[in-house]
């Protein structure tokens, strides 16, 4: 019995100094879409977070820090729970980071309290996540930030009657309702909300209905990937575009990646965001020029890379400020109003909502130099997210 | 009235583009008795090789749609030679569902791998592109296409299985195999055609119909369901079945898309119940 004892309390000094050892790394876990579909937004992830390192080394205040990449895939809260779990135990993860979709990024906002980590949400865009935990920041954009602009566009570029169409799931149901409720108040009328399940690929009777309802303009939002290539092909294939009828949208709609995919039958469609890979500021080129250091190619990267990117600068700040210490709300208190400028322009993380201020940018889409692009022509200021803004 | 006539262009397309695809699994199942779960994953590897050729080799759009068709079959070959002539008119259905989805699965990484991720654009001719100008609507000129294929191809098979001798073969074949092998004619191969002639068809609607079901590494996995209720609701192995189950489910699809998009797919499984509750052997199927 004394002997057992012994060997255990030997066996505690081992884990006990091993913990020590170890303190000396701090892990990151980032949750993204490796592979399936959307994987091209992990890897955007990916090197984001790998720009961020190669400029500024791995350590900080003495300690090295270590990203752990774990596969969201799809829209999966349960799947996604486990894994940020297994994270937090099993890894041991000081920050996590990452989410790309809103049902997964809710579903791992409860564990943040209880285990005091911090996460930095990198992409999911629904207004509400950062109220579901006081330790999550979002460097990424919300789908009112971005489409409360949007509407106001559509009202200056003459549109009188608009037909909504979103994906049928969180952040569509706010573009749906930011669009409607800033386009009203500006005296505009919509005639046709349609949600669209996110699995849908025809999007021709979609089309269809959107005709028969006489719109001058379409707005739509549906989450980068696949979908967004067979809905624009769809606007341009039924002659809604030969008709007149314009189409504004999230930059999600318009990605650069899929540009060549939509042709230049896609030239003159509108789109407001955050981020454009054209992007023109000493800041954009320079971090492009990392991205491709790290062997990223130009015609994959997306807005995820810069949200990753910056996300990466957060939790380096945060693992300054508490001395690399796991000490959630300090490390939360030190990036409150940070402010400094991002490749898409200058930002700020509001002390309030803890989600980024950004510039949100009209874009048209372009030939340049026989490569389409997201033009930027004109901007909106330090946008904050007007679907959590006190107004 | 304007609604209906917005509809069925529609309707009819997805229809086509449906029977073009689910006609060499209906002629799987019903003559060959294989649940092939994997005929997705050869009308994708049609879909990729058209893809490839078309921006990769700048060939024109038919000659893509033939290197997919010959391509797929090719590799379809030691898929053949190695697994399925096992499985023909014989195991059960379990064992026939656990190679194939096996055989999904493989080839759903495979493509992941080789093509990644994201979904692979089809070019098409400029013949093809933009609206065409029906009078009533407009509608894309791909989708007449896509109609116009499903026609020729329902003939075409018509003509072969009903008036060629190798339809007769065929035919013999699968109502008693060991008759028609001592009458002389060689099961295997005219089985091993069959499966050609299947995969082909899986192939040449892959890419045909790649604007209605894009082409990436899960399209495999995420209509094979589809591919299956076509089946079934029109009966194995009958061509006016598949053709009507096509244009009954894409009709009911369509329209539900049309009028309440947020209920998905709703529609297209309420017909389905509703089809199959009516006829347990589908429209045309015959009770083995």
């Amino acid at each position: 019995m004394v002997k057992t004892l012994g060997w255990l309390c030997a066996a505690a000094a081992i884990s006990l100094s091993v913990g020590a050892a170890q303190a000396d790394t701090i892990k990151v876990g980032v949750i993204g879409t490796m592979s399936g579909p959307y994987a091209l937004f992990g890897k955007n992830y990916k090197m984001g977070i790998d720009a961020w390192v190669a400029e500024h080394g791995n350590t900080v205040a003495g300690h090295t820090v270590e990203f752990v990449y774990r596969d969201e895939v799809s829209p999966n809260p349960a799947q996604s729970k486990a894994l940020a779990q297994e994270l937090i135990v099993k890894e041991k993860v000081q920050y996590l980071a990452g989410l790309y979709f809103t049902p997964n990024a809710m579903a791992v906002a409860p564990l943040l309290q209880e285990a005091k980590v911090p996460m930095v949400v990198l992409n999911a865009a629904t207004s509400s996540i950062t109220e579901k935990s006081p330790y999550i920041v979002r460097t990424s954009f919300t789908m009112f930030q971005n489409t409360v602009p949007a509407a106001k566009v559509a009202k200056q570029k003459g549109a009188k009657k608009v037909a909504i169409a979103v994906s049928d799931y969180g952040p569509g149901i706010d573009a749906e309702t930011a669009f409607k409720k800033t386009f009203e108040t500006e005296g505009g009328q919509v005639v046709e909300a349609i949600r669209m399940p996110l699995n849908t690929t025809d999007f021709g009777p979609i089309m269809q209905r959107i005709k028969n309802s006489g719109a001058d303009m379409i707005f739509t939002f549906l989450p980068a990937g696949p979908p967004t290539l067979g809905f624009v092909k769809a606007y341009i294939d039924n002659g809604l575009k030969a008709g007149g009828v314009k189409l504004m949208s999230t930059g999600d709609v318009v990605t650069e990646p899929d540009l060549p995919n939509i042709g230049e039958a896609g030239l003159g469609i509108l789109s407001t965001y955050h981020y454009a890979v054209s992007h023109d500021s000493p800041e954009n080129k320079a971090f492009l020029a990392l991205l491709q250091k790290g062997g990223g190619k130009l015609d994959e990267v997306t807005m995820t890379s810069v949200a990753a990117y910056d996300g990466a600068r957060l939790i380096y700040k945060m693992i300054e400020a508490t001395g690399g210490k796991s000490d959630p709300d300090k490390a939360i208190a030190a990036v409150k109003g940070m402010q400094w400028v991002s490749p898409r322009g200058p930002v700020s993380i509001d002390p309030d909502t803890r989600h980024i201020t950004q510039n949100v940018y009209l874009r048209e889409v372009e030939k340049a130099d026989g490569k389409l692009i997201n033009k930027e022509i004109d901007t909106f200021k330090a946008q904050p997210d007007w679907g959590l803004a006190k107004q | 009235m304007q609604t209906l006539l917005g509809i069925l262009p529609d309707a009819l397309a997805y229809g086509m583009v449906l029977f073009t695809i689910s006609i060499g699994l209906s002629i799987m199942m019903g003559l060959m008795r294989v649940v092939n779960l994997a005929h997705g994953a050869f009308a994708m590897i049609g879909g990729y090789l058209a893809s490839f050729a078309l921006t990769s080799l700048g060939v024109s759009y038919p000659i893509a749609i033939l290197i997919a068709v010959i391509g797929t079959v090719i590799v379809s070959v030691p898929f053949e030679f190695l697994l399925y002539r096992r499985i023909y008119r014989r195991s059960d259905e379990l064992t026939q569902i656990l190679l194939t989805i096996g055989i999904t699965f493989f080839i759903v990484g495979i493509a992941n791998y080789i093509f990644g991720p994201t979904s692979k654009p089809i070019p098409l001719p400029d013949l093809l592109k933009g609206p065409f100008d029906l009078g009533l609507r407009m509608i894309p000129a791909h989708r007449l296409f896509v109609i116009g294929c499903g026609v020729v191809t329902a003939v075409a098979l018509w003509l072969l299985i009903e008036k060629t001798e190798f339809g007769v073969r065929l035919r013999a074949a699968v109502d008693n195999g060991d008759m028609a092998e001592a009458l002389g004619i060689r099961t295997q191969i005219v089985y091993s055609a069959t499966f050609a002639l299947a995969v082909g068809l899986a192939a040449f609607g892959g890419v045909v119909g790649a604007e209605l079901l894009p082409v990436e590494p899960y399209y495999a996995l995420r209509y094979m369901v589809t591919f299956l209720v076509v089946v079934s609701v029109g009966g194995a192995g009958s061509v006016t079945g598949a053709m009507a189950a096509s244009l009954l489910l894409g009709l009911a699809d369509t329209t539900g898309k049309y009028l309440a998009p947020e209920f998905g797919e709703f529609f297209f499984y309420v017909a389905v119940i509703v089809i199959v509750y009516v006829f347990p052997h589908g429209l045309f199927g015959k009770a083995h």
